[in-house]
């Protein structure tokens, strides 16, 4: 497997075909995801919509290599990921990826800077490197002075913030990001929005982004709708 | 990757300081009954074990007298002569030393200390078979034997109330109405479960009948004192003593035994099944606070699992590979189950030497049972601090962040 982002000259950053998705198992299965194809190239700022259950967070999922597919075939950068094990999933997670949850996901009890220097350790930087870079993530999220301060002595934004700088900090090639507003008030929304769309364009890095908030979805350049677990539209902005 | 393992385990423990507290004081209470009860129970075991070896193994006592110590009856039975004992020695092949006891209550004066003190009379065989050792001086011999010299020997407790700090050996003592020389003192004994050994005042036998107490019969022996030789069947030795000492009392076959056979050796079989009985319960006991013990690390461990499979989901989702968590749980588990394991032994051991001088055994270190509970302790500890953490390292990480 690649460990630094090679890509084939012609290959998509993100190429899946009739990916599906079920849960449970026996009498009670529910399919979530029912045959997705979608092609994503570099640099591309995609917007997910769609109603409630309709399966946009079973899709990121599945593209952040957090979750294994019941069917389909799903090419990262032309690698076939299914056919990887664990272990080659955490490495792709660990130097191509970067996740955002709606639900931060923060370690407790943990201050932010050691939050976002976390995926360092695995990376193996030195701790003085892990500092220097944790600190200069979380500063460009507009967080220079709440280094020291733990989870629960930050706003919902500031957290939110936080987890934005430990996705970037890996300078990752793609930035999966599911409803990264949705608990946020609108103030802190406009500052998180305005952070997403600076990385994909300043930094180049690839964003696929759930949102149910049309304003939100206007930053980004195309716009693809699922329902029922199907791809229902993909708009590119003219 | 080793390194990495070891940073984020000792990042982990500083972040959850409670949680290692607690992990590590399960293991040190785990660790601690054990090793407390162990220690001292083997200190109490050899404790009895010494008594019993103090009392000698095969010591013989003849009393006058139907019953023994408060259930004698040895009103109107006569007791023994001179003769008698010197009989026993002389016939019997199994008897080792034997020596003729004659006791008697007097009052003791030294400068201004007095009290009343059990006085003994005998012979120089007396020494040997009781196994009492010299702390200073010498024993009695036969020329102040043959001599009826006003000589004496005193244990430890009639020099203690005498002499206070003085050295007794040289002076003279007051026994009722004869002054007698202090020629040895004897090497404390301690409590053997049979009164105070060290509280007696020896002198010779015939010092005893024409110094001490008016001479009224050659029937002034009130206990022989007998000593075995090794590998001699006791039983048979008791029954030959019985034989002729019915004979020289004149027993008619169709009369009870006037007289008592006191044996050592039984007395302690006795002691030693009841020790045998207290290691054994101790090991029960010992068994228990392992399973107790580990179910309370076990508790610990687990109370922690949903909060530590979210972390395990978080790290899984920005990179970490299953392998690497699992080796920081490990790394995790090992450190502080081992800090718990060590805090508990060192400080035990500490408190037990303590707990010995003051409930009087001696302190025993058993390396055996130290390591066991160590290991015990640390294996749970170990073992329930790694396993939610395997099972959750498998799942997918998202699986592991949806956990409750
Ligand atoms: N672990 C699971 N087990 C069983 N069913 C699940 C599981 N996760 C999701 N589902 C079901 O799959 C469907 C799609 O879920 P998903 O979370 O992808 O929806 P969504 O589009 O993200 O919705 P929302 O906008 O509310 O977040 C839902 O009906 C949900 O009930
Ligand atoms: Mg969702």
């Amino acid at each position: 497997m690649k460990a630094s982002p090679t890509p084939a000259a012609t290959a998509p950053l993100i190429e899946v075909h009739g990916l599906a998705k079920e849960y449970g198992s026996g009498g009670s299965v529910f399919r979530a995801l029912r045959g997705v194809d979608l092609v994503v190239g570099r640099g591309e700022f995609v917007a997910i919509m769609g109603p409630s259950g309709s399966g946009k967070s079973t899709l990121m999922n599945l593209l952040g290599c957090l979750d294994t597919p019941t069917a389909g075939t799903y090419r990262y950068e032309g690698i076939a990921v299914e056919g990887l094990d664990n272990d080659q999933r955490s490495m792709l997670r660990r130097h191509a990826l970067g996740f955002v949850f709606q639900g931060f996901n923060l370690l407790g009890r943990t201050s932010s800077l050691d939050n976002v220097a976390l995926p360092l350790i695995y990376r193996g930087f030195s701790r003085g490197e892990r500092r220097s870079r944790a600190a200069a993530a979380l500063e460009s999220v507009g967080l220079a002075d709440k280094l020291a301060s733990l989870p629960g002595e930050l706003s919902g934004g500031q957290q939110q913030r936080v987890a934005i700088a430990r996705a970037i900090v890996t300078e990752p090639v793609t930035l999966f990001a599911d409803e990264p507003t949705g608990n946020l008030d609108s103030a802190s929304t406009a500052g998180i929005m305005e952070l997403i769309v600076h990385l994909n364009r300043n930094r180049g890095i690839t964003v696929l982004m759930v949102t149910h908030d049309e304003q939100v979805a206007a930053s980004a350049g195309r716009r693809v709708t699922i329902r029922d677990g199907l791809i229902e539209s993909d708009h590119r902005r003219p | 990757m080793y390194w990495n393992a070891f940073a984020i385990a000792l990042q982990e423990i500083a972040r959850n300081r409670t949680r290692a507290f607690l992990t590590v004081l399960g293991i040190f209470i785990a660790v601690a009954a054990i090793v407390t009860m162990v220690t001292l129970g083997e200190g109490a075991t050899l404790a009895v074990k010494a008594q019993i070896a103090s009392l000698g193994s095969n010591l013989l006592t003849l009393r006058p007298g139907a019953g023994f110590g408060n259930r004698a009856s040895s009103a109107g039975v006569p007791s023994f002569t001179e003769e008698d004992a010197a009989t026993l020695g002389e016939q019997v092949s199994g008897i080792a030393l034997v020596a003729p006891v004659g006791t008697v209550s007097l009052g003791t004066i030294h400068q201004h200390n007095a009290r009343v003190s059990t006085v003994v009379g005998t012979t120089p065989d007396y020494f040997g078979i009781n196994r009492w050792k010299l702390a200073e001086g010498r024993f009695l011999n036969a020329a102040d034997q043959r001599d009826g010299g006003a000589v004496c020997v005193i244990g430890e407790t009639v020099r203690r109330e005498l002499f206070g700090d003085a050295d007794p050996v040289g002076s003279r003592i007051r026994i009722g109405r004869a002054s007698c020389e202090v020629v040895g003192l004897l090497a404390a004994k301690g409590q053997a479960g049979m009164g105070d050994q060290d509280d007696t005042l020896i002198l010779p036998l015939s010092a005893l009948q024409r110094r001490l107490v008016g001479r009224t019969s050659r029937h002034d022996i009130n206990q022989i004192s007998i000593s075995a030789r090794d590998g001699t069947d006791s039983l048979a030795l008791i029954a030959e003593i019985t034989r002729i000492l019915r004979v020289r009392r004149h027993l008619r076959p169709d009369q009870d035994n006037d007289f008592n056979l006191f044996d050592t050796r039984q007395i302690a079989e006795t002691l030693g099944a009841t020790t045998q009985l207290m290691t054994l319960l101790l090991g029960a006991v010992a068994g228990v606070s392992l399973v107790v013990g580990g179910i309370g690390i076990m508790n610990i461990m687990l109370v922690s699992v949903a909060e530590r499979t979210r972390e395990i989901g978080i790290r899984l989702a920005i990179g970490a590979t299953a392998r690497e968590v699992l080796l920081q749980f490990l790394v995790e588990a090992v450190t502080l189950s081992c800090i718990g394991g060590l805090i508990g032994i060192f400080l035990t051991l500490g408190l037990c030497v303590g707990l010995a001088r003051v409930i009087q055994v001696p302190f025993h270190f058993n390396a055996g049972i130290n390591l066991l509970a160590f290991l015990f302790s640390a294996g749970v500890g170990v073992a329930f601090g790694f396993a939610p953490a395997r099972r959750a390292a498998r799942l997918n990480p998202i699986d592991a962040l949806r956990h409750e």
